[in-house]
């Protein structure tokens, strides 16, 4: 039994199938990158794994236990052991302080410190105070990685965390995403930029259409045929 | 003309010299409505918010119900609320017709509309990310509720001054229900309509002009919330 486990997960919009026979095991502190053309269906996915949607079809296992049949209060309890950074986040009114203990303060819990060292690492600090309305896109980004890195969860799952950011920026949340795997924290990982999945993927699954092409560990998916190649350039 | 003037003084008079009778209607008037919006807020806020984040068959209707009965007419749930309390009526049992506990629970009913629309209204303006960024950080489904409410916590306060500002202002439900009392269920609108017909003009604008400054503040409180 793996840590998570993905089986034949499908989800349909209005008849339209956009994500079809989706299986894949995973176990804790693995990274994996789901790299995939836009519309592929990657949001989708971690959208299904966070439990936010359910599955047209297929099964998503925690510790072997099904999750989408369970009744809403144990599904809050296994939402409650991921977390995840949306695509464009978006922040809370409030301050940054607000915004990134929200999760720790609805669990009942209260740590300053942590909400302290997770703007640190994200290079935020002193940010505390600021009002969350008035940050730039590349903060409310790194805001929005701290908020879901002080809940310390099981399964962090990012969409294309990275991609408003500057190089630099950019470096020290891979560096932060490699650290979390060498603690056990399984990293779901959705972006399109080949190399950030190359560096950081433990494994890579490639979706094309909301169908999963090829997983592997990247080296692999990555020397594909010139054929595949050709279709993995486009994006 | 001279009548009014010397009225008028004489109104200004009986406020600044904190008249018994004129402190008592006022502060009778103010405990009345902001218990009901108080009351109503507490059962039509979650109500709204429930009617908003939920989808069912006939949500549309409703919605268009509501806003229908922002103008209810304040005599026909003055006669509605009457027909429910009077010896007969279905909470008849509790005896609360001509009390405050009464003019209470019609002016809820008169403000419910209002507050549960203005309600389904101020959330809709928040973005389902922000109640999918709140789910997914763990919160439950309280906790969202809670949370998008105070996303639009001015329009939210905005609401409950109207419904204020409307249960205080209202003659209809305070007189058929409260039957204007005096000294127990008469309030600045039931006392304002009473003294005016009985000639005492200066306590009428005595009480007038309080009401019309009590409605200012709040108009101007709301309009300072909106513009946020
Ligand atoms: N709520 C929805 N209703 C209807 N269609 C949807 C919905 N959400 C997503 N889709 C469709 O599902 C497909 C996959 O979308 P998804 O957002 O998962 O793609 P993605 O791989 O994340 O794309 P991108 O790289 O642009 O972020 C798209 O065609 C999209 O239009
Ligand atoms: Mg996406």
């Amino acid at each position: 039994m793996s840590f998570l486990e993905l089986e034949a997960l499908g989800k349909a919009y209005g008849g339209v199938d956009v994500l079809q026979g989706i299986s894949i095991n995973l176990s804790r502190g693995e990274i994996l990158g789901i790299i995939g053309p836009t519309g592929s269906g990657k949001t989708t996915l971690l959208r299904l794994v966070n439990l936010l949607e359910a599955p047209s079809s297929g099964s998503i296992r925690l510790d072997g236990i099904a999750l989408n049949d369970l009744p809403e209060k144990e599904k809050l309890s296994a939402r409650r052991r991921m977390a995840m950074v949306f695509q464009k986040p978006v922040m809370f009114k409030g301050s940054v302080q607000e915004n990134v203990s929200y999760g720790l303060k609805i669990r009942g819990k209260k740590d300053q410190k942590i909400v302290r060292s997770a703007l640190e690492a994200v290079n935020l600090s002193g940010y505390q105070s600021r009002d969350a309305s008035s940050l730039s896109g590349g903060e409310i980004q790194r805001v929005a990685l701290a908020r879901a890195l002080v809940l310390q969860p099981e399964i962090l799952l990012l969409d294309e965390p990275t991609a408003n950011l500057d190089p630099k920026s950019a470096a020290a949340i891979d560096s932060i995403i490699q650290s979390l795997a060498g603690q056990s924290t399984l990293v779901i990982l959705a972006t399109h930029n080949m190399l950030q999945c190359k560096r950081l993927a433990s494994r890579v699954a490639v979706l094309m259409k909301g169908r999963m092409v090829a997983v592997g560990e990247p080296e692999e998916v990555f020397d594909l045929g010139q054929e595949q190649l050709d279709i993995a350039v486009p994006w | 003309m001279e009548e009014i003037w010397s009225g008028l003084l004489q109104a200004f008079e009986l406020i600044i010299t904190l008249d018994p009778e004129v402190v008592g209607i006022t502060a009778r008037s103010l405990y009345i409505s902001l218990a009901s919006v108080f009351l109503s807020s507490l059962i039509d806020i979650p109500l709204g918010a429930m009617i908003e984040s939920r989808e069912f068959w006939g949500k549309r209707g409703i919605i268009s119900l509501i806003h229908t009965l922002y103008s209810l007419p304040t005599v026909t749930v003055g006669l509605l609320v009457y027909l429910i309390l009077s010896r007969n009526g279905p909470l008849g049992s509790l005896e609360i017709l001509y009390t405050p506990a009464g003019m209470i629970l019609g002016q809820m009913i008169l403000i419910t509309p209002i507050m549960i629309g203005l309600t389904i209204s101020a959330l809709g303006e928040v973005s389902p990310q922000v109640k999918d960024t709140a789910k997914s950080l763990g919160a439950s489904e309280l906790q969202i509720m809670i949370t998008t409410i105070n996303e639009v916590r001015s329009a939210m306060l905005a609401a409950v001054l109207l419904g204020f500002g409307r249960a205080l202002s209202e003659v209809g439900v305070a007189m058929m229900i409260g039957g204007n009392i005096r000294g127990y269920t008469r309030v600045l609108t039931t006392a304002i309509s009473l003294e005016t017909s009985m000639g005492n003009l200066e306590l009428s604008m005595a009480l007038g002009i309080i009401l019309l400054s009590i409605s200012l503040l709040v108009n101007l409180a709301m309009n300072r919330l909106q513009g946020r």
